[in-house]
């Protein structure tokens, strides 16, 4: 098979896997404790990693921008210039990408093993399908709690910042929230949400597809769990690119 | 334990003896199940060529063959879990060939599983693997643990009802899995190489489960395995109940095998052979006798 013609092989199933998950939610069982159960090991096993990132990622603009910065004069930016790069951008895809490695990595190595050792066979044995207990939940497990983590990201960033900001340049903090407040609108927040929406339903689509896919083994287990890491950043980062310029467009702002 | 769903018990009184006699009739010639013409290849390689045949009720259909023959193929025809190129498959009559996912749940309900190795789901006591099918048809707690105590001491393992999988033995995980298999007493039940790399006294154990769901339960099998003496045990010895209700084992006649266990022997997409056990261990053929005595 050819590169384009396992692309479009594999966009076709993945999208496949996306109406079924869909048609999922429209019949019982629905598996709300599995939702919530997911939504636990996802949103708030992630929380930690997710708050660490954003906190030194918000530290480290300040610490590199803010030279720069005091050469202009525009020291009194500070925030304002973490806020936007941070809510509208880095927040969003920072913790999407991390949510990629912890989360899509398990889900696809969960699910492989399933696959292996025939769990998935004895599921659809037992008359349950695979797709509306294990792959729906995990999607809207994502699809709630990735804009919930990039709220904590975005907000554990804009303290690391002031943080840095006060403490090694010695900005007053009352100048960096003034600042910080300047450069969130409303359209930057709407932004920052957003996008983690269609990222999550990224991460679990790639991740549940390549998990459900995996052949050959305890070897195809470990390839299908790199795959799922490695295809759902690349799209994250693309999607990222068409989400801004979509965002841009439908909301009339250069911002984006 | 096992009820099926038309039996002499359902008789009411004042319907037509003979009617009923005739649907009885007509219940107990509807194939359990039925391949007709079947093919099936993935990309180049064959897999099964026009291959039909039909088990009984209450028969248990062996599956002898080596790797890559496509024995296990079957079961996952059966299943649904793949779909034949050609051909036509029935489940108790009904033809399942064009059934979607969606109207396989529906037929998967009526046949247990067990897998080459157990497949018990990981993250779940053996409690809830067992109670797994009751759980997603919404039964009650009370039905729940009763009838999966009830399959637990089927396959006499009922100390075992609060382990983990990974805490049982090889044997212990393939017993479980036939009990969560007879969960909703499944008409026909698939077995999947159940004795693939048990030791010997273990397989016997396995094998007598499928010898008392044949003769006891009266359930349709059909037993996939390349291990010769899984045939021997099956094929030559029966269930009863005796005077204190216990299940008793005996021996058949030596010279003849139970009329409702035949083997079929696949070899390159084909069955090569079809018939009873000691017809199979008569046969002259040079590939047959290879199977069986490994040279």
């Amino acid at each position: 098979m050819t590169f384009i013609a396992q692309f479009l092989f594999q966009l076709q199933e993945i999208t496949n896997l996306l109406w079924r998950s869909i048609k999922g939610l429209r019949k019982k069982p629905r598996y709300f404790f599995e939702i919530v159960n997911q939504m636990d090991q996802i949103g708030v096993g992630s929380l930690g990693i997710v708050v660490l990132t954003g906190f030194f990622t918000g530290g480290v603009l300040i610490l590199q921008a803010y030279p720069t910065l005091e050469y202009y004069g525009a020291q009194s930016n500070a925030g304002q210039g973490v806020a936007t790069s941070l809510i509208r951008e880095l927040g969003p895809v920072l913790t999407a990408l991390m949510v990629a490695g912890r989360v899509g990595s398990a889900i696809s190595a969960e699910l492989g093993s399933m696959v292996v050792s025939q769990q998935i066979d004895a599921m659809r044995a037992l008359g349950t399908s695979p797709v509306r207990k294990l792959v729906t939940p995990r999607i809207i497990a994502l699809l709630i709690t990735l804009p919930l983590l990039t709220i904590a990201g975005d907000l554990f960033g804009l303290i690391g910042g002031g943080i840095v900001a006060r403490e090694l340049h010695g900005l007053d903090m009352n100048l960096y929230i003034s600042s910080v407040r300047t450069g969130t609108d409303i359209g930057a927040l709407v932004a920052g949400v957003i996008k983690p929406i269609f990222f999550g339903v990224i991460i679990g689509l790639i991740s549940c597809y390549k998990g459900l896919s995996t052949t050959g083994g305890t070897v195809g287990v470990g390839i299908s769990t790199t795959q799922a890491v490695v295809v759902s950043s690349i799209n994250i980062i693309i999607a990222d690119f068409f989400l801004s310029k979509l965002l841009q467009t439908i909301m009339g702002s250069t911002l984006f | 334990m096992l009820e099926n769903s038309e039996t002499i018990s359902e008789y009411e009184p004042g319907k037509d003896l003979a009617d009923f006699s005739s649907d009885l009739r007509s219940h107990r010639l509807t194939p359990a199940i039925e391949f007709r013409n079947v093919d099936l290849a993935f990309d180049d390689q064959v897999i099964l060529s026009d291959v039909s045949f039909k088990v009984g009720r209450g028969e248990t259909r062996f599956v002898l063959g080596g790797s890559g023959t496509g024995k296990s193929t079957v079961i996952r025809l059966i299943l649904g879990l793949l779909k034949p190129d050609a051909g036509q498959i029935f489940v108790e009559g009904e033809e399942i060939t064009d059934f979607d996912d969606i109207e396989m749940m529906r037929v998967r309900k009526k046949i247990g599983m067990v897998f080459q190795e157990g497949a018990l789901f990981d993250s779940l006591s053996v409690y809830d693997n067992v109670a797994y099918r009751l759980h997603e048809a919404g039964a009650g707690d009370d039905e729940i643990e009763h009838e999966v105590r009830r399959m637990l001491r089927f396959v006499d393992l009922e100390d075992a009802i609060d382990k983990m999988p990974i805490e049982l033995s090889g044997g212990m995980r393939r017993r479980v899995g036939v009990a969560r298999a007879l969960v909703g007493n499944p008409n026909i039940v698939l077995f999947d190489e159940p004795t693939a790399g048990l030791d010997p006294p273990t397989a016997r154990t396995i094998c007598e489960l499928a010898i008392k769901l044949r003769d006891i339960e009266d359930v349709s099998s059909i037993f996939v395995t390349h291990e010769m003496n899984n045939l021997d045990y099956i094929s030559s010895e029966y269930a009863i109940i005796n005077q204190d209700g216990q299940v008793q084992y005996e021996l058949a006649d030596k010279t003849y095998c139970l009329i409702n266990t035949k083997v079929m022997m696949l070899l390159k997409g084909d069955i090569w052979f079809t018939g009873r056990g000691e017809e199979l261990k008569a046969s002259e053929d040079s590939y047959i006798r290879k199977f069986i005595r490994g040279k």
